[in-house]
């Protein structure tokens, strides 16, 4: 029977050092509140966290949470955190990785970890910029856009965290705003549950040098309207009057507004997140604002093999059959004489 | 002519010819041949980067060395008495290096006009080298391949493929070997999956080894008696295989599951594909994305309570860098492995060096310093990386092996030891109980100056590490003071396993006039040289270091006690600096190769002479 925790028993006695506003403090609520809940579905002790992070403001998360934790170097998180799990896969692991740090410098560990699918809980915030080194772009600044090492605008294509995760065959992606607390716990919790690697975009604020960067569809007046909350098994549909939805055109997705042009609420679209084709999840996690909606909730959770299981598989097997069974076997295995 | 089987106290023979003629097969049999005949013995595969460089061409050429012997045999050979060369430019390539009395054996057939001109040779090739006086013996080898399997199933290309097989049995009566074991070895190898391929293995061989008995091709043959040997079962072992088995030995002895995270690297790949085998003796291998990716999956594994391993060789020990120093401001026990090889950049990836010490010692930011223990020979890789593994988990610090591509790829019969032999490891687990004030994360041991190792999972040590400044408690600190300590006390804590290594032995006069150094895999090259300029009459004394960080304990008081010191590296004198910035007192002189070649022993002799006469 698993302990029973509270938020409080995340909390670590670190003084939380972000600048006042940032985005960051609601996801580290949010996960502080995720954690009882998933210590409840997947029956874990608080000593089997361990939360990994590389460098940068999203990778202090670990200091302010009373679980064992790893701070590491810059875009390592995710092969450490591989080790961690591999080593030990009882672990619940956890990485808290930014932009620059997952996308930039770790981008390359970022596509493995997903192509192999081992179980860790990624937590990307994205908050389009360098905050640590004080507002250099990242890759995923928007293109054009005015910072100290682009003084006349980026000539760079942004990444979408989704393609990477969904173009690399994940199986798990979900995105979510700063500041929707119950929505992250949510994501958080489901993340936790699902095996194989899940990535949680966390579209963060900085407030100091990319103050608004996501304020065109998170501003509270506007985000109804220009974001969708996706829900396995629910309808696709948006807006402050309940009355947008998606359908497919085609091969493309396109707003339809329920009630005009003939379109009534049967024709909109029925999410699965269970569904093992990347084509919808893909077009999902790639709509921008203004064309589309921009897709919040989890977008993809489908089973498949993991890294972790396999290893385990492959290794209790081998142990169980191999005439080797200890370093004095080993010694005398093989082709040996006598002098 | 009257036949006559002489007895030779050692000979080396050289196998060459094209990468795909299977020359390393033929020495390596050649020399388990002799193995199990009993004698001492040391190879030397020496082998382009190529998997198949154009057939024929010079840059193509695979060589295997193997040098047997009656007595103890500590180094491949400097020259040797018979060069088999399977075509024109094997033996460009290999002339210079037999001996003014040795055999020439080379394959007839390849030495039609076409790959004689491909190998650079406008007329009489042995003349063009200079090499007309030595015993050239021409034997059409393919031609008699080819007779010899008349009317077997097997078609042209598949026979071919047999000579080597030729020549090797021409090479077991010259040296009076017997077929036995590789009647054996043919057998276990073909057996089960080929086994079309026995038969004619095995009449190859027996053909080559009768056809140089009947043709009284050579006037003599020669006999190795048997070396004294110390009395055991044998095995032979290469250097990666010795290393990866020495940290399985290690984890055993912890009782912990070993984890290695690599990325496959020449000439370090095969210690990741020899530890993926033994999933039995709990290993956990992972092949990472890249080198980075190899230490830190490690890194991670040893923070999860494993014993973390990662094998590389000099441009992947530079990519791992930035991480490794990590594993030293964490504190977390890491064996890394670096198999050294020909730099800088890619360099000659297959051809061996000892050029990456600066780079292990200093080739990371901050102060950062590492344990390193450097091999002496492929066997004593096993002791190495058992002992790196034992450093590593007792005192909570990453060990570099400094090992080498001739070590790594060389083998020699080993005396098969006893895991009861070995000492057990105790790594420094936090014991149940929480410590009253919590858990302290950088208290550190009195005596050795090791953190305690709290592996998550344990209850109630929840606790976090990382790259930044820390204080005793684990609590990031910036301040002054703070920093100067932990930095003094992460040097103070690889000096103090001085205390738990074995002290510089010196062989030969305790005092004198010159002292000769090495450390790692130029040891044989070293002692056959102090030897030979002992057999001159001459005093000469010898230290070798396994331990480079830290230094033994006594090394002061064993150098102080000569006149000059002649450090013998093959790099420009890394392990000569090291020696300075600790003992700027001491008079030392440098005998450096940077060839991608090994010393011969007759450099080393030459140098010892001229730093006698300095």
């Amino acid at each position: 029977m698993a302990e029973k925790y509270t938020f409080k028993d995340f909390k670590s006695n670190q003084e939380v050092r972000w600048c006042p506003g940032c985005g960051d403090h609601g996801v580290l609520a949010a996960l502080q509140r995720a954690l009882p809940m998933v210590c409840e579905a997947r029956n874990y002790t608080r000593e089997q966290f361990v939360m990994v992070s590389g460098i940068g403001c999203s990778s202090r998360l670990p200091y302010y949470l009373d679980t064992y934790g790893f701070h590491s170097i810059h875009g390592r998180a995710l092969p450490i955190a591989t080790g961690i799990k591999v080593a030990n896969p009882h672990l619940s692991v956890w990485v808290s990785t930014g932009d620059g740090d997952s996308l930039a410098i770790g981008g390359n560990h970022f596509i493995h970890a997903i192509r192999r699918n081992i179980d860790i809980n990624v937590i990307l915030f994205n908050n389009r910029i360098y905050g640590l080194t004080k507002g250099q772009y990242s890759p995923t600044s928007k293109f054009g856009m005015i910072t100290k090492t682009s003084p006349y605008g980026t000539v760079e294509h942004p990444f979408n965290p989704g393609s990477l995760v969904l173009g690399a065959k994940g199986t798990f992606f979900a995105r979510s705003l700063d500041t929707e607390l119950q929505l992250n716990e949510e994501i958080m919790v489901e993340a936790a549950r699902h095996d194989g690697t899940s990535v949680m975009e966390m579209l963060t604020n900085c407030v100091i040098f990319n103050n608004g960067t996501h304020a065109d569809i998170t501003d509270r007046e506007v985000r109804a309207d220009r974001t969708i909350l996706l829900r396995h098994g629910e309808k696709m549909i948006f807006g402050k009057n309940r009355d947008k939805g998606l359908v497919l055109d085609g091969r493309q997705l396109k707003v339809v507004t329920i009630g005009q042009d003939g379109v009534t609420e049967d024709d909109i679209l029925v999410h699965d997140a269970h569904n093992p084709d990347l084509g919808l999840h893909t077009m999902l996690a790639e709509m921008k604002y203004p064309e589309y909606p921009v897709a919040l909730g989890v977008i993809r959770a489908v089973r498949d093999l993991t890294y972790d299981d396999c290893i385990i598989e492959q290794f209790e097997k081998v142990k169980a059959t191999s005439r080797i069974q200890s370093m004095d076997d080993l010694l005398h295995s093989g082709a040996t004489w006598e002098v | 002519m009257q036949h006559k089987v002489l007895d030779a106290k050692d000979v080396v023979i050289r196998f060459a010819g094209d990468s795909g003629d299977g020359m390393q097969l033929t020495g390596s049999l050649f020399a388990n041949t002799s193995a199990v005949y009993g004698n001492s013995l040391s190879t030397f595969p020496d082998f382009p980067a190529e998997i198949r460089a154009p057939k024929g061409t010079v840059s193509g050429v695979s060589g295997f060395q193997v040098h047997i012997g009656s007595t103890d045999v500590r180094t491949p050979g400097d020259f040797c008495d018979l060069l088999v060369a399977m075509n024109p430019a094997a033996l460009k390539v290999s002339a210079h290096w037999v001996k003014r009395t040795g055999m020439i054996l080379v394959n007839q057939d390849a030495f039609d006009d076409a790959s004689l001109l491909k190998a650079g040779f406008t007329k009489n090739p042995f003349e063009e080298l200079g090499v007309q006086d030595r015993d050239i013996i021409i034997v059409p080898v393919s031609s008699l391949t080819g007779t010899s399997l008349r009317g077997s199933a097997l078609d042209n290309k598949s026979i071919d493929k047999c000579k080597n097989m030729f020549v090797l049995g021409m090479a077991c009566y010259i040296f009076s070997r017997p077929l036995d074991y590789l009647y054996e070895y043919i057998e276990t190898k073909f057996g089960k999956k080929h086994p079309e391929m026995v038969y004619p293995n095995k009449k190859v061989l027996f053909d080559g080894f009768n056809y140089a008995a009947n043709l009284q091709m050579v006037p003599n043959t020669y006999h190795i008696a048997p070396a004294p040997l110390e009395k055991g079962t044998y095995r032979n072992i290469t250097g990666n295989q010795a290393t990866a088995w020495g940290l399985m030995a290690a984890a055993e002895k912890a009782g912990l599951q070993l984890f290695c995270g690599s990325y496959p690297i020449t000439p370090a790949t095969s210690i990741l594909e020899e530890l993926a085998i033994y999933k039995s003796l709990n290993v956990k291998t992972m092949q990472a994305e890249d080198e980075i990716a190899g230490i830190c999956t490690a890194i991670g594994a040893a923070y999860a309570g494993s014993l973390a391993v990662t094998t590389t060789s000099g441009p992947g020990l530079a990519l791992k860098s930035e991480a490794l120093g990590l594993a030293v401001m964490a504190e977390l026990p890491l064996v890394v492995v670096d198999v050294q090889r020909a730099g800088p950049s890619t360099g000659i990836p297959t051809k061996t060096e000892q050029t990456d010490l600066n780079q292990i010692l200093y080739g990371r930011n901050g102060e950062c310093p590492v344990a390193v223990i450097a091999p002496h020979s492929p066997s004593d890789c096993f002791d190495a990386a058992f002992y790196a593994a034992k450093t590593a988990l007792e005192h909570m610090v990453p060990v570099v092996v400094a090992s080498e591509g001739f070590l790594g790829n060389g083998s020699e019969p080993w005396r098969i030891p006893s895991m009861k032999d070995y000492p057990a490891i105790k790594p420094p687990f936090v014991s149940g109980e929480l410590p009253e004030g919590g858990f302290k994360p950088f208290e550190r041991d009195p005596e050795t100056l090791a953190r305690k190792w709290a592996v998550p999972g344990l209850k109630d040590f929840e606790h976090r590490i990382g790259g930044l400044e820390k204080d005793h408690n684990g609590v990031l600190s910036s301040a002054p003071l703070n920093h100067d300590l932990m930095v003094r006390e992460r040097a103070e804590k690889i000096e103090r396993i001085a205390a738990s290594i074995p002290l510089l032995a010196v062989d030969g006069p305790a005092e004198g006039g010159l002292l000769v150094v090495g450390w790692g895999g130029t040891y044989g090259h070293i002692f056959s040289a102090v030897d030979e300029v002992r057999a001159e009459g001459k005093p000469v004394s010898f230290a070798h270091f396994e331990w480079i960080n830290p230094l033994p304990a006594n090394t002061a008081e064993v150098l102080r006690r000569f006149d000059k010191v002649l450090v013998c590296e093959l790099n420009s004198g890394h392990f000569a600096a090291w020696l300075r910035i600790k003992f700027p007192d001491l008079q030392i002189l440098q005998c450096n190769k940077v060839q991608g070649q090994p010393f011969l022993v007759g450099e080393i002799v030459e140098a010892i002479h001229k730093a006698e006469e300095e």
